[in-house]
């Protein structure tokens, strides 16, 4: 049963999430292994006999496999990016076989720090491997072997995601023929990685974190989680659009005094940290920045991104938005010249939105025309 | 030639004369592409491997469209992002006469590229002199727009585009003059409409 207000007539749907068990052991890049683990997927429309129209679709920091559609049991619960996928949708799911993973590390289902190390019978907590980007896509390859994927027509993703389809085209490239890089950035700025130290600080240091093992104590660091999730969000929005959507304006129409909620940019950040809290993982977030602050795939090039391209075949899609001052256009463009390098087949967008970062998850027409026509032309090439 | 082709053909003379300059399998890069109908042409004739640049949102979405490569980039600031001589052949077809920076423009294009082929309407055909000598600001097939909202801001002539070259190391390698569709031989500034040159930079 779906909600009357929120779900669109063309919505994959009402969907449900699977899971696959690994028995093979993942080596990450840090030497560590898991000797088993379970990722959990979904996928939405059909593979086709030929298996050359599925399109894996990976998520950013906060978000996991619910990609499209919503649940049955919780209609409310709509996919993080269901206004790009689903039936007649840019990603149109009449034609694509669609997949979302939570990736290995994660905090909704896919084994993370939160779920029970087999060889101690606790959960992992801070002895979880340090994941990498890199190791999440050789984990989501082998997903793809046991959904009997020889090579993807297309994987995207924006932010974190977009940079796993970069990856993809690196690790892979015979497995890929599109990558979907929308807000990218080829590794990131010292300014990033600033940002995410202050996240993680501001996690660590919360008495509640116990070095990571807090489920021992039966608490969350849920101060240092709301402080992070604070952190992200001004860095996923513009200035102007805070501006347009908060500006000054006051709670109670009055300044207080006091240093409670006086300006209502205070009380959303403050809605904003405490529902992330309620259900995001405090060790899942600080792998995932830790992910970012990373990856660098022209670091084993001589700092040469053109190098470490060398091997890729896929053609491009690379998307930017004006007003993305966390991977600002000339971030992607970065990527777009690595890529004329290796005369690689590319189309680069710079879409001018106001909405800062978070454009790549909004409604954007020229944006979804732009992912539209070149699926279009994925298909016709299938 | 398919029916797309002469299609796209007869929207553009140039497109023929360009073709017929840029070597198979070379890279091109084409400057101002518009739709991509250029490149998709010089993909299908030439095999050549090419890139449209170009600021506008519709001719990006077009290209996406028609399949071609494409970088969204204002041409204003330059060819930054493109190495020296990392192209064959550098394009700007009947783009011009509609650029602020004419002169960085046309250094950049012989620095990207080994040599660049540029189109442009002339504005010396007699008709359009006529027009101007009759006291009104000319208009033509090429030149479809009235003074107060046309892109073209540089409005220049065969004589005027050689004595630039002239004047900034450029060497003119070939050159075709059209009007509607054929070449013109004598007395080009004059009965030509449509320009066609390639060029490279004197070493």
């Amino acid at each position: 049963m779906a909600p009357k207000d929120k779900i669109e007539p063309r919505s994959a749907g009402a969907v449900q999430p699977q899971t696959l068990r690994f028995s093979e052991p993942l080596a990450f890049r840090s030497g560590a292994v898991l000797d088993s683990y379970e990722l959990v997927y979904e996928t939405y429309g059909t593979l086709n006999a030929a298996r050359s129209n599925a399109v894996l679709a990976c998520h950013a920091l906060n978000a996991a496999h619910h990609v499209a559609g919503y649940y049955a049991d919780d209609p409310d619960n709509v996919g993080w990016w269901d206004n790009m996928i689903g039936p007649g949708k840019p990603v149109d799911t009449d034609k694509f076989f669609v997949i979302g993973v939570n990736n290995v590390g994660g905090c909704f289902g896919s084994t993370g720090p939160r779920s029970v190390n087999p060889k101690t019978a606790k959960p992992y907590g801070s002895s979880f491997p340090v994941v990498t980007v890199e190791d999440w896509v050789n984990a989501q390859a082998r997903l793809a072997d046991r959904l009997g994927i020889d090579s993807f027509a297309a994987v995207m993703g924006g932010s974190l995601g977009a940079m796993q389809a970069l990856q993809w085209t690196i690790s892979f490239p015979s497995r890929i023929r599109n990558a979907i890089v929308i807000a990218a950035a080829p590794k990131l700025s010292a300014q990033n990685i600033a940002f995410n130290e202050v996240a993680r600080q501001a996690i660590t240091t919360d008495p509640d974190f116990h070095g990571g093992n807090y489920y021992e104590h039966g608490v969350v660091p849920r101060r240092g989680l709301r402080l992070a999730r604070m952190i992200g969000h001004i860095t996923y929005l513009s200035d102007d659009v805070m501006m347009e959507k908060f500006g000054r304006a006051l709670r109670t129409g009055a300044i207080g005094f006091h240093f409670d909620v006086d300006f209502e940019i205070e009380s959303y950040l403050r809605y904003q940290g405490d529902k992330f809290s309620e259900y995001f993982d405090a060790n899942t977030y600080l792998l995932i920045t830790r992910a970012l602050d990373y990856f660098d795939p022209a670091a084993a090039h001589g700092d040469r991104l053109s190098r470490a391209l060398a091997a890729a075949r896929a053609r491009y899609l690379v998307v930017s938005f004006t007003s993305d001052w966390r991977f600002a256009p000339a971030r992607s463009r970065e990527i777009v010249k690595a890529l004329l390098d290796n005369r690689l087949d590319v189309a680069y967008a710079e879409i001018d939105a106001p909405h800062g970062h978070d454009a790549f998850l909004l409604d954007d027409k020229r944006y979804h025309a732009l992912v539209r026509a070149y699926f279009d032309n994925i298909h016709a090439a299938l | 030639m398919t029916g797309q082709e002469k299609g796209i053909l007869s929207g553009r003379s140039d497109f023929q004369a360009i073709a017929a300059w840029v070597r198979p399998d070379a890279t091109v890069l084409d400057l101002g592409c518009g739709d991509g109908l250029l490149l998709r042409f010089l993909k299908q004739t030439r095999n050549a491997r090419g890139y449209g640049v170009d600021i506008a949102d519709a001719n990006v979405l077009a290209c996406v469209k028609n399949g071609v490569n494409v970088i969204q980039s204002d041409l204003e600031r330059g060819l930054a992002g493109f190495d020296a001589g990392s192209f064959d052949c550098v394009i700007l077809s009947q783009t011009l006469q509609a650029v602020l920076h004419t002169e960085e423009i046309v250094l950049d294009m012989l620095r990207v590229g080994r040599e660049a082929i540029v189109s442009f309407p002339n504005f010396g055909r007699w008709d359009l002199r006529l027009q101007v000598a009759l006291g009104r600001m000319p208009m033509s097939p090429e030149l479809p727009y009235q003074w107060y909202n046309t892109p073209n801001v540089h409005l220049f002539t065969i004589a005027d585009f050689e004595s630039f070259c002239a004047d900034h190391g450029i060497r003119v390698l070939e050159r075709v003059v059209l009007h509607r569709g054929r070449s013109v031989r004598a007395f080009a500034n004059f009965f030509g409409s449509l320009a066609v040159y390639r060029v490279e930079k004197k070493r």
